[in-house]
C-alpha cells in the first residue's frame, strides 16, 4: 500500500475512483449491479472507448486529433450510402477505408510535414472534412444501414457468448491498439517521439513517418468505431461532428491519464477512463438525471482528473515548454 | 548618394584629384542609376517592421472581399453592409478577448458557451425583469468575467491546462445554460422589454455606422494601446513569448496569465449583450461554435498560437475575414457544409503560411536586409617607403613605449584628463585608468556595461563617453555613471525606428557644452559593422547633445560610417571623419557657414578613424586599415558584393582590412604634413586612437592589449588636450 501511494498516479486515483463510485452505485443503486445492465453499461461507452483507443495514441505523441469525429461519420456515411446505392460491400467499405486513411494521412503530412500545430491541422481537417463530404458526398444528414450490409449488422447487433459485440470491438481494438504500442518498433517510437520530438529525431528515429503513422492509424480506428456505431444504431447521422462528441473521447484519454504532453501514457488509462465514464453515465441514467446534468457533472469530473494531475505533478516554470497548452 | 545634407557642399582639399567617373561605360553609367534612384534597402527595412506581418491576412481579407463581392449576389448593398458590419463588431469582441489569451499563452474554448450565458441572462434581465439597460449591461459583463476569473483562476494561479480546463468549463456551462433554458424558455420568449437604448444596441446606428462596430472600433483601439504600450501589455507578451523569462525577470506570471482569461470573458459579456439586443434569441443555438469560429479568426490573423506574437490589428483583420466568409456562405445559399469546407481550408492555408513565415521570416530578412550600394573610390595614393609621399610609410612607431600591456582589452580611445591620468575604455565595459607620469599600471575605473569607443574631457574634467549599443553617458571624477542620451529625434521618412542610438562611435565638446557625436550607422549594430562596410551606404549621421536644453537634435544626415570627430582650434565648426568614403569631412555649427558641410581630405590610402587635436595647431588622424584595390573594385560592383553577402559565410567576405594602419597629421586646410607607421608590424600596427600629451604622442587601438606611446620631436612639452580645451594646465 505504501509503494501505491509513493507512486500515486492519475491512472491509479481514477481507479480508485472508479472502484469506489462502483461500490457506492451497487450498494445504492438498485438494479445496477447485475449482469445484464453491466453489459449495457459497457455497451454504452464501447464506441467512446474505441475512439479513446485511437485517439491515445496521437496524444502518446504529443499530438491530438479533432478530426476523428468527421472522419468517422463521413467516411462510414459514404460507404453506407454508395452500398445503399448498389456498390457491392466490400468495394464500399473499402472507399470508406480509403477516405479515412486519406484523412490521417493528410493530417500527418500537415502536421509533420508542414509543421502545423495538430490542435489546429486536425481543426481544419474537421471542418473541410465535414463540409466536403456534406456538400459533395452525402446527400442527407442521416444515412441509414441498408439490408445490402448483409452479415456485417452484426458488428454492431450481434452478441458473442451473450457479450455485445460493440464490447468485444472495444476489447480487439484495444488489445490491437496495446500491442502496436507496446510490441512494435512504431509504437516505442511513438512514445519517444510524444516524449521529446527533439531528441527523438537527433536519435535517429524517422520521426516525421512516425507521426503521420499515428494520424493514419488514429483515422483507421475512427473507421472502425463509425462503423460499429452505424451497425449497432442502423444509421449514421452526419451532425455527430457538430456534437461535444470528440469532447467526450478527449475527456475518456486524458481522465485515465495519458498525459497531453506526450510520451505518457497506454492504452490501459483509456480502458480506466472508459469505465469511469461508462459507470457514470449508466449510474445517471438509472437515477433519471437529465442529459446536460449528465453533461454538467461529467465537466465536474474531468476538472477534478485534472485538478488532481496538477497537484500530483505540478508544473514547473523552468522546464515548461513553449507553446504547451 | 555621396554625402547629401540639406546644404551646398564645396571641397578645397589639396589632395583630392579630379573626381571624373571611373570607367566611364554604359553599364557603369547604368550600375550607378539603379543605386542612386532605386532604394531597394526599404524592401529589408519593410521586412524587418513588426507591422510587416499583418500584409499577409490583409491580403486574405481583400482577396475574400473580391471574390465575395463578385460572386455573391448584392453582397454590397446598404444594407448587407450594415447587417455585416454589425455582425462583425459582435464577433470581433469575442476575437480581440481570444487574441489577448492567445497572446498570453493560452487558449480560450469555453467563450462560446460564456457568450451563451450572457446573451440568456440579457434576455432574462429585460424580458423577465425589466431592468434598466445599464445594469443589464452591467450585470452581463461582470457575469461574463467572473466566468473568465474561474478559467483565469484555474489556468493562470493553479496552473491547469488551458486547453483542458477552458475545455470542461465549454461543456459545463453549455450544460448549465441548457438547464436555465428549460426552466426559463418560455418567460423569457413571453416577456417583452420595450426600451430605446436597448433597441439602439441592437438596431441604431451613429452616422450610419451600427453601433456594436463603431463601439467595437474604440474597443479595438483601446486595447491595441493597451497591449502595445501599457505595463500590462507588455508583461501578457513578455508571459506568452517565454514563460519561464517572464517568470525569472519577475513578472507576476499567474496573476497576469489570470487576467488575460478575465479579459476574454468580459469581451465575451459585450459581445454577448450586442447580440441578445439585436436579436432577442434565447433558443439554444447561440454561441455554439463560436469558439472555433473565434479561433480560426484569431489564427487566419496571423496570431502565433503558443503566444507572445500578435496585435489587435490582426485579431481584427481575423475577425472580418470569418465573418466575411460565413455572410457569403450563408446569402449564396448554399448547401450545408460549404461554409465549414471553405473556413477549413482558409484556416489550412492561412496557419501553413503563418508557420512558415514565422520559420523563414529572419532567413529571408537576413538574405535581403544587406543592400550593397554603388561606391566609387579613385585610385588609392602611394603609400611605398621612400615614394615622397605624405603616406609614405616607414619605421616611427617601430618603437613605441608600450603600456598597461595585457591589462587593456580594446582601448578604442585615450583621454588624458587635467591631472594627467589616462584614461580607456575596454572590450568588457570598464573605463580604465592608468596614473602618470609613466602610465605602467591599468585599474579598473567604472565599470559601464557596453563597450566605450570616442571619449572627451569636458569643462569641469568629466570624461564625456561614447558607448556602442547604448548611447552617449558621462563619467564623472568620482567614478559615477550619468547617462547623457540614447536618443534622438526621429527622422521623418525613415522606415526603420531610428530614434534610438545604435552605435555612438565618438564625441567632441563645444565651448558652450554641447556634445557633438557621431552614430557610424542607423542600419546595423555594432558587430555587424563589415555589413555596413560592405554596403558602403550613407546611413550614419552627426548628433548634438545640449546638456543646457537637455536635448538631443540629428544635425547632418546620411554620412558614411562617421567615426572620429574632433573640435577645430578656431572652434566653431567639427571634423569628422567618413571611414568608409575615406575621407575626412568638417561640419559647421557656427561662424557664416553654419550648417554647411566642406570636404577637407579626399580619397584617404585607408579608413580614418578618430581625429584629434594637435599642439601645433593641426590634427592627429588615426587611420584604422589600409584601403586594397579589390574591395576598392569590389565597391563599385554592388551585385557583386551582394551575391558575396547570400552565397558566402561572413567570416569569408571581403570587407575593410583593420590590421594594419597609421596616424597622419593634417593641417586646416587638409594637407598631410606627415605620417607615422610601424613596419615591424610587432609593437602597434592596429590603431584607432592617438592623443598628443606633454610632447608624446599615446596611441590606442580597438584590437590591442595595450596602449602605446612615442615622443614627438619639437613638440610643445607642456601642451595637454584639457588646457588646448578649456584654457587650463
Amino acid at each position: 500500500m505504501s509503494g501505491f501511494l509513493k507512486n500515486v498516479n492519475q491512472e491509479k486515483v481514477v481507479f480508485l475512483l472508479f472502484i469506489v463510485i462502483f461500490i457506492l452505485f451497487s450498494v445504492l443503486l438498485p438494479g445496477f449491479l447485475n449482469a445484464n445492465n453491466l453489459v449495457l453499461l459497457m455497451q454504452g461507452v464501447s464506441v467512446l472507448g474505441i475512439l479513446g483507443a485511437g485517439m491515445c495514441v496521437v496524444v502518446i505523441g504529443r499530438g491530438i486529433d479533432l478530426s476523428m469525429v468527421a472522419t468517422m461519420a463521413i467516411s462510414v456515411a459514404w460507404a453506407l450510402q454508395l452500398n445503399g446505392e448498389g456498390m457491392s460491400l466490400p468495394l464500399a467499405l473499402a472507399i470508406g477505408v480509403g477516405v479515412a486513411l486519406f484523412v490521417g494521412l493528410a493530417n500527418g503530412l500537415l502536421i509533420a510535414y508542414a509543421e502545423i500545430p495538430p490542435l489546429f491541422a486536425t481543426l481544419a481537417t474537421s471542418a473541410c472534412v465535414y463540409g466536403f463530404g456534406r456538400f459533395f458526398l452525402i446527400h442527407t444528414d442521416l444515412v441509414y444501414v441498408t439490408p445490402g450490409v448483409g452479415m456485417l449488422v452484426e458488428l454492431g447487433q450481434g452478441r458473442v457468448l451473450s457479450i455485445p459485440m460493440p464490447v468485444i470491438v472495444f476489447a480487439a481494438i484495444a488489445a490491437i491498439v496495446g500491442a502496436i504500442l507496446h510490441f512494435t518498433k512504431f509504437g516505442r517510437f511513438t512514445y519517444a517521439v510524444g516524449d521529446n520530438y527533439g531528441t527523438a529525431r537527433v536519435t535517429g528515429i524517422s520521426v516525421r513517418h512516425v507521426l503521420v503513422g499515428q494520424y493514419v492509424l488514429t483515422s483507421l480506428v475512427a473507421f472502425v468505431a463509425g462503423l460499429t456505431q452505424a451497425m449497432a444504431i442502423s444509421s449514421m447521422n452526419t451532425r455527430i461532428s457538430d456534437t461535444l462528441l470528440i469532447y467526450d473521447v478527449i475527456l475518456v484519454v486524458v481522465l485515465g491519464g495519458v498525459g497531453l504532453s506526450g510520451g505518457r501514457g497506454g492504452i490501459r488509462n483509456v480502458v480506466v477512463g472508459t469505465l469511469l465514464i461508462g459507470t457514470f453515465l449508466n449510474g445517471m441514467t438509472i437515477m433519471d438525471v437529465q442529459y446536460t446534468m449528465q453533461n454538467a457533472i461529467k465537466a465536474a469530473i474531468l476538472l477534478a482528473a485534472i485538478m488532481i494531475d496538477t497537484i500530483i505533478n505540478p508544473r514547473d516554470e523552468q522546464t515548461s515548454q513553449h507553446g504547451d497548452i | 548618394m555621396a554625402v547629401m545634407v540639406d546644404t551646398n557642399i564645396t571641397s578645397n582639399s589639396s589632395l583630392s584629384r579630379a573626381r571624373e567617373a571611373p570607367s566611364g561605360n554604359v553599364s557603369d553609367a547604368l550600375v550607378r542609376f539603379r543605386h542612386r534612384w532605386i532604394p531597394t534597402h526599404i524592401v529589408g527595412e519593410l521586412l524587418s517592421k513588426s507591422w510587416i506581418d499583418n500584409i499577409v491576412p490583409a491580403v486574405i481579407l481583400a482577396l475574400i472581399v473580391i471574390i465575395f463581392g463578385s460572386i455573391v449576389p448584392n453582397f454590397f448593398l446598404p444594407a448587407n453592409v450594415s447587417d455585416g458590419t454589425r455582425q462583425i463588431g459582435e464577433f470581433g469582441f469575442v476575437v480581440i478577448g481570444m487574441m489577448i489569451v492567445v497572446v498570453g499563452g493560452g487558449i480560450d474554448l469555453s467563450v462560446g458557451s460564456n457568450f451563451a450565458l450572457g446573451n440568456l441572462l440579457a434576455l432574462a434581465l429585460t424580458n423577465m425583469y425589466d431592468m434598466p439597460v445599464a445594469v443589464v449591461f452591467i450585470a452581463v459583463v461582470a457575469t461574463c468575467s467572473f466566468i473568465g476569473l474561474i478559467n483565469g483562476v484555474l489556468v493562470g494561479v493553479f496552473k491547469l491546462r488551458a486547453f483542458l480546463t477552458t475545455l470542461v468549463m465549454l461543456i459545463g456551462l453549455r450544460a448549465l445554460v441548457d438547464s436555465l433554458l428549460l426552466v426559463y424558455a418560455l418567460d423569457i420568449s413571453a416577456g417583452f422589454y420595450d426600451n430605446a437604448i436597448w433597441d439602439f444596441a441592437g438596431a441604431g446606428d451613429v452616422f450610419g455606422i451600427p453601433i456594436s462596430f463603431v463601439l467595437f472600433v474604440v474597443a479595438a483601439i483601446l486595447m491595441h494601446i493597451v497591449i502595445s504600450r501599457t505595463r500590462l501589455g507588455w508583461h501578457i507578451m513578455a508571459v506568452g513569448g517565454s514563460r519561464r523569462s517572464a517568470h525569472n525577470a519577475g513578472i507576476a506570471v499567474r496573476w497576469t496569465v489570470c487576467l488575460t482569461y478575465v479579459l476574454s470573458g468580459a469581451f465575451c459579456g459585450i459581445s454577448a449583450f450586442f447580440y441578445a439586443a439585436r436579436l432577442g434569441n434565447g433558443g439554444s443555438y447561440p454561441g455554439v461554435g463560436l469558439e472555433v469560429f473565434a479561433l480560426t479568426a484569431v489564427i487566419v490573423g496571423g496570431i502565433s498560437l503558443g503566444g507572445g506574437r500578435g496585435s489587435v490589428a490582426k485579431a481584427v483583420i481575423g475577425a472580418m475575414i470569418v465573418q466575411i466568409i460565413n455572410l457569403g456562405v450563408v446569402q449564396l445559399g448554399l448547401q450545408s457544409g460549404a461554409g465549414q469546407l471553405v473556413l477549413g481550408l482558409i484556416l489550412l492555408a492561412a496557419i501553413g503560411f503563418d508557420v512558415r513565415w514565422v520559420k523563414n521570416r529572419d532567413k529571408i530578412l537576413s538574405r535581403v536586409y544587406m543592400s550593397p550600394t554603388y561606391f566609387a573610390l579613385p585610385a588609392s595614393p602611394v603609400t611605398e617607403a621612400g615614394s615622397g609621399s605624405p603616406f609614405a610609410a616607414n619605421d616611427r612607431l617601430g618603437k613605441v613605449e608600450v603600456h598597461g600591456l595585457g591589462q587593456l582589452d580594446g582601448p578604442e580611445d585615450v583621454i588624458f584628463d587635467s591631472a594627467g591620468n589616462l584614461y580607456c575604455g575596454d572590450r568588457l565595459g570598464n573605463i580604465m585608468r592608468l596614473e602618470g607620469p609613466d602610465y605602467k599600471d591599468a585599474s579598473v575605473f567604472t565599470h559601464i556595461g557596453g563597450h566605450p569607443l570616442g571619449m572627451a574631457i569636458d569643462r569641469e574634467d568629466n570624461i564625456v563617453v561614447c558607448v556602442g549599443g547604448m548611447g552617449l553617458y558621462r563619467v564623472r571624477q568620482d567614478a559615477s555613471v550619468e547617462k547623457l542620451t540614447d536618443e534622438t529625434n526621429r527622422s521623418l521618412f525613415s522606415i526603420i525606428d531610428d530614434s534610438r542610438l545604435r552605435l555612438t562611435d565618438d564625441c567632441d565638446i563645444a565651448p558652450d557644452g554641447r556634445v557633438f557625436f557621431s552614430e557610424a550607422t542607423t542600419r546595423f549594430d555594432m558587430a555587424s559593422w563589415p555589413s555596413d562596410a560592405l554596403e558602403s551606404r550613407p546611413s550614419g549621421r552627426i548628433v548634438c547633445y545640449d546638456p543646457n536644453k537637455k536635448t538631443t537634435r540629428t544635425v547632418a544626415r546620411n554620412l558614411t560610417f562617421p567615426n572620429g570627430i574632433t573640435l577645430s582650434h578656431n572652434a566653431q565648426s567639427i571634423l569628422f571623419a567618413e571611414s568608409w568614403a575615406c575621407r575626412i569631412s568638417r561640419y559647421w555649427f557656427e561662424g557664416p557657414k553654419a550648417g554647411t558641410i566642406e570636404h577637407v581630405i579626399e580619397n584617404l590610402p585607408g579608413y580614418p578613424d578618430n581625429i584629434n587635436r594637435a599642439s601645433d595647431g593641426s590634427y592627429w588622424l588615426a587611420l584604422m586599415g589600409m584601403r586594397s584595390p579589390a574591395l576598392d573594385l569590389a565597391l563599385r560592383m554592388p551585385g557583386f558584393r551582394r551575391r558575396m553577402s547570400q552565397e558566402v559565410s561572413i567570416d569569408e567576405w571581403l570587407y575593410p582590412n583593420i590590421n594594419t594602419g597609421c596616424i597622419l597629421r593634417f593641417n586646416e586646410k587638409g594637407d598631410v604634413l606627415e605620417s607615422l607607421w610601424d613596419k615591424t608590424g610587432a609593437n602597434h600596427p592596429m590603431i584607432t586612437s592617438m592623443r598628443e600629451h606633454k610632447g608624446r604622442l599615446y596611441i590606442g587601438g580597438i584590437f590591442n592589449n595595450r596602449i602605446g606611446s612615442v615622443a614627438l620631436d619639437g613638440a610643445d612639452k607642456n601642451w595637454t588636450g584639457p588646457s588646448s580645451y578649456w584654457g587650463r594646465t
